[in-house]
């Protein structure tokens, strides 16, 4: 018991901390110094002493539990994948279950966005519907060829898990579909983090804050929250599915490295584009990453 | 109470209201948060929704169609929420304190919804963005 509590504000410390990593590379980056370490512990602390605002045309329960909802997938997915990389405690199609519960915090913005009964929300909750139909497509392509070259199991641990299938024949970035892959779902996760240049939903200068427009107080420190797990999370699936997890592969000091290079890779990209419109997403995602990941698919089947 | 306040000294999220200014004192409000002054340094960030916000930052004089509307954003900023009133016009009408769309001062209709509002003052045609970050602290201090 002791240990599920632990885990679960382990990860929620690294998230709160890996963002501050982002918003201070990105202060690097414009040549600036940027906030100090407890910079985002300080925004949740403040957000907890703030009132909570219900709409009165809000629905009330469903906008005060789609924030529990999303935070509860994201540590969640957190979960499983915790447990399938450090006790290769994995059961039988637990690659699914992390897919599903990572579309959970997707999901939570867009209820919580119609649940507010404002226009801006629903606004903002209508694109990120969009949003997720886009890049759900190519990061399930990306996950069918991951899952071609381990031998066509589901499965993260266990025995014929993806990781014990690489830590015996080799990573699967070590091949050509394997590298296609890992470009488009570091992509994906780019929208499902809702960066730059996919933060579409939250377009600042252009809906408010979308879908989060209604929020204050405790739910809002949740979506921070869950904002913080999911991009703690999301680098650990393309560790683990591209690098053979964090004990197998190269060990744990490699994996340590992968984590701050995929962080990285996320700050950089959201740094040196401007945002998409919407349609212009949909069209990258489908016409323009769906491809590449097909022939990532075909290169798999071909044994590349 | 202690860890929230902490919080909030130490993470103001401000959101910008111009109740009918020149646009000066917006455009230096905006110079403070770029990338020079680095007001991000503090935690001031700035947001695109009242609710979200800790400080309003409130510009102009209180034209007579705008009162009810500053006085309704103050009322969804979720408290609490402190304002800062910047530049001469806010602060006591500057040379529009004759005019005939003005309807009072800013902190007079601030005080209409709620009397202990915390209202802090940065005088200045328009003030420098130091001036205005000196402002914040001082203020940021007293919480």
């Amino acid at each position: 018991m002791l240990v599920f509590v632990l885990a679960t504000a382990g990860t929620v410390l690294l998230g709160l901390l890996t963002k501050w990593v982002d918003r201070k590379v990105t202060a690097r980056i414009q040549w600036r110094v940027g906030p100090p370490w407890y910079q985002t512990i300080a925004d949740v602390c403040k957000l907890l002493g703030k009132e909570t605002v219900v709409p009165e045309t809000a629905r009330k329960w469903t906008y005060l539990l789609a924030p529990v909802i999303g935070f509860g997938g994201a540590t969640l997915a957190a979960a499983v994948l915790w447990g399938a990389n450090l006790s290769s405690r994995g059961f039988l199609g637990d690659l699914i279950v992390v897919v599903y519960l990572l579309l959970l915090p997707a999901i939570a913005i867009i209820v919580g966005g119609i649940a507010s009964g404002s226009p801006v929300t629903q606004l903002g909750a209508s694109r990120e519907m969009k949003l997720a139909f886009a890049y759900e497509l190519p990061f399930v392509l990306a996950l069918v060829t991951v899952i071609l070259k381990a031998g066509g199991t589901f499965t993260l641990g266990g025995p014929e898990g993806i990781i014990a299938h690489q830590a015996q024949s080799g990573m699967v970035i070590g091949s050509v579909s394997g590298i296609i892959a890992f470009v488009v779902s570091i992509l994906c996760a780019q929208a499902k983090l809702g960066l730059v240049p996919f933060d579409i939903a939250e377009a600042e200068t252009e809906i408010m804050a979308g879908p989060f427009t209604e929020y204050s107080g405790a739910p809002l420190a949740l979506f921070y929250l869950m904002k913080a797990v999911l991009i703690a999370t999301l680098p650990i699936p393309l560790i683990t599915l591209f690098w053979g997890g964090i004990c197998g592969g190269w060990g744990i000091l490699w994996a340590v490295l992968e984590y701050v290079l995929i962080v990285v890779l996320f700050v950089l990209i959201r740094n040196t584009n401007p945002r998409l419109r919407i349609d212009q997403a949909l069209k990258f995602f489908w016409f323009g990453l769906t491809p590449v990941s097909v022939l990532a698919v075909v290169l798999a089947v071909k044994g590349y | 109470m202690g860890i929230t306040r902490w919080g909030l000294k130490k993470s103001p999220w401000v959101y910008h209201v111009n109740t009918g200014a020149c646009n000066n004192c917006d455009i230096e409000v905006l110079d403070l948060l770029t990338p020079r002054f680095d007001v991000e340094r503090f935690g001031i960030v700035l947001v695109g929704t009242p609710r979200h916000a800790d400080a309003l930052l409130v510009s102009g004089i209180c034209t007579r169609q705008c009162r009810p509307r500053l006085q309704e954003v103050y009322r969804q900023a979720a408290k609490p929420c402190v304002v800062f009133v910047i530049g001469a016009c806010a602060c006591t009408g500057g040379i529009f304190h004759n005019a005939y769309h003005r309807w009072g001062r800013v902190d007079d209709a601030i005080r209409e919804v709620d009397p202990d509002a915390i209202i802090a003052y940065i005088p200045g045609c328009p003030p420098k963005p130091e001036a205005m970050a000196l402002g914040v602290f001082k203020a940021l201090a007293m919480l």
